[in-house]
């Protein structure tokens, strides 16, 4: 355990924990937006739709090449589903009497199962490599290999410069669409970007967190941080700091305890950061609303 | 009234002044909230938007901005199409519209109304935020630049709002509500920072839901209940007659002998 701290319990269990610590980085300030824009449940719904999309993956490469294991593919056919889900608890919401969250819980629920039912028919396939694909669910850095460490630091570094480079625009949709669309941003576009970070977060945490837990990464370091500042600035910085300190920790344990599921150890570290803000963190007592019975300045 | 004939025109014609509405129409789940409103704002007027709830006040303001879908007719804002015009109109949304849990400060929402100004990606600057102070000044707000926005009373928050469209800078304002849940000092505020803007000769259109207030804050109305009952100088079309018009009868008539009408 203490090996795996100092990143010396082994070169692939170093880029693992690498990896896994810079996704972290990233989804804290894309978990700040997307609260604040009431949306991240959409991640849960995004994440949990991508199960389907990887079994597809893996059937359709198996079929061309002959192989069904390629992270890349796997990858592709996550992000492909995820939109896919995203864009149906959209049209729910527009077109049905559904609410969000409602339209969430349909889209989560019955992608997972179609997902499920397809890991179990790809178990009995005569074929290597599936016995793999049921590490998307609650996550595990052990096999990750050098180049796959690239891609998730890639996709960080894209994910953190988008944030930096429009963090004005974000925060400003994020606060008061309305003002926003009558000053002239195109708010929807913005929104779809927004969305885009969700779901490239969500696919590119498949391989560590898991697509059950994904969404815990973009919450917990988001509203840790809210306990700490009210400045949306220092909420960034602060949720990619507790976001990249909780998967470097919880990939470490998964690292030195062996069998334990990253996903799982990254989000009790996370949690454990919560939990440990709570009763010191200046921000943590219910906010008492301002009435116009306030003494006028 | 008699059935009116209306052409539907969704191509604007060239429309002079600041604000003009032609047969605007809004139709949320086949409800009309807004009928066929014809409306023209007089440059340099303070206009009351005036009527009962569900009368279409706040449809009417964001149809004009464009930000609802218009069912028929149409609106044009300072001569342009709304969509065309929008760096030279101000907006103050309801207060109730966003969540004031938000980690910002007030001076970092007054910003916000220079954002455009400074463009895409540009961070605030230094610049941005003195010019939002000052804005915040005129409102009486600047010892709270820094105040986190949920600790603002409802009245300082309405200032906060105000200010963030004086940094729009704009010739024409809408304003949704800027007056509800205000105490008496933010109100003292909100008139002067009214007058003021009119003195600058700046158009202003306000949605107001106090009849007692109106008269005296307002030098023309437009008196609303889903279509438009009056519109022109305060003086004339704020009467007993469209009042019980537009609130269907529902006024007593001590309360419109209160309102000295």
């Amino acid at each position: 355990m203490l090996d795996a701290l100092l990143l010396s319990a082994g070169y692939n269990a170093a880029v693992a924990m690498i990896g896994a610590t810079l996704l972290g980085v990233a989804a804290g300030p894309v978990g700040v937006f997307m609260l604040l824009r009431r949306r991240a449940l959409l991640a849960d719904a995004a994440s949990h739709a991508t199960l389907p999309g990887i079994v597809l993956a893996f059937l359709v490469n198996l079929w061309l090449t002959g192989e069904g294991r390629s992270l890349p593919v796997l990858l592709a056919g996550a992000g492909a589903a995820a939109a896919l889900g995203v864009l149906a608890v959209q049209a729910l919401q527009a077109n049905s009497r559904l609410s969000g969250p409602t339209a969430i819980a349909v889209v989560l629920s019955g992608a997972f199962g179609l997902g499920v039912v397809g890991l179990s028919y790809v178990q009995t396939l005569p074929v290597a490599g599936q016995a793999g694909l049921d590490q998307f669910l609650v996550g595990q850095t052990a096999g990750m290999r050098l180049a796959d460490a690239y891609l998730i630091a890639g996709v960080a570094a894209v994910l953190v410069v988008v944030i930096a480079l429009l963090f004005k625009e974000l925060r400003l949709i994020a606060f008061d669409p309305e003002f926003a669309a009558a000053a002239g941003w195109p708010v929807q576009r913005l929104d779809l970007l927004a969305n885009g970070l969700l779901l490239a977060t969500v696919v590119v945490g498949l391989t560590s967190v898991g697509l059950v837990l994904i969404v815990a990464m973009l919450i917990i370091p988001a509203v840790t941080a809210r306990l700490w500042t009210q400045k949306l600035g220092r909420m960034a910085l602060l949720a990619a700091a507790f976001g990249g300190v909780s998967a470097y920790l919880g990939a470490a344990a998964s690292a030195g305890i062996h069998h334990l599921p990253t996903g799982a150890t990254i989000v009790l570290a996370a949690a454990a950061l919560f939990a440990v803000s709570l009763p010191i963190a200046p921000l943590s007592r219910p906010r008492r609303a301002p009435t116009a019975l306030e003494p006028p300045v | 009234m008699s059935p009116q004939i209306h052409l539907v025109n969704r191509a604007p014609i060239p429309a002079q002044g600041p604000l003009v509405a032609h047969g605007l129409s809004v139709v949320y789940n086949g409800k009309p909230a807004l009928w066929n409103v014809d409306f023209a704002a007089p440059a340099g007027a303070l206009v009351g938007v005036i009527g009962p709830n569900g009368a279409g006040k706040s449809s009417f303001i964001k149809a004009a901005l464009g930000l609802v879908p218009w069912a028929s007719g149409w609106a044009t804002l300072l001569g342009e199409a709304p969509g065309k015009s929008r760096a030279r109109v101000g907006y103050v949304p309801q207060r109730a519209s966003v969540d004031w849990d938000f980690p910002a400060s007030a001076l970092d929402v007054v910003a916000m109304g220079l954002y455009r100004k400074l463009g895409w990606f540009r961070p605030v600057n230094r610049r941005t935020k003195e010019a939002a102070r000052a804005c915040l000044e005129r409102v009486g707000m600047a010892d709270f630049a820094d105040r986190p926005i949920g600790q603002l009373s409802g009245g300082q928050q309405q200032r906060v709002f105000l200010a963030r469209a004086l940094a729009q800078d704009a010739d024409l304002y809408l304003m949704d509500e800027p007056f509800a849940g205000v105490d008496a000092a933010s109100e003292q505020v909100l008139i002067s920072a009214l007058l003021g803007l009119q003195a600058a000769g700046k158009t202003v259109l306000v949605v107001h839901h106090d009849l007692q207030t109106a008269p005296d804050y307002f030098d023309h109305a437009l008196i609303l209940a889903t279509r438009a009952v009056a519109s022109g100088p305060m003086a004339e079309v704020f009467t007993a007659e469209t009042l019980q018009e537009a609130y269907g009868g529902r006024l007593a008539p001590s309360q419109l002998a209160a309102l000295a009408v």
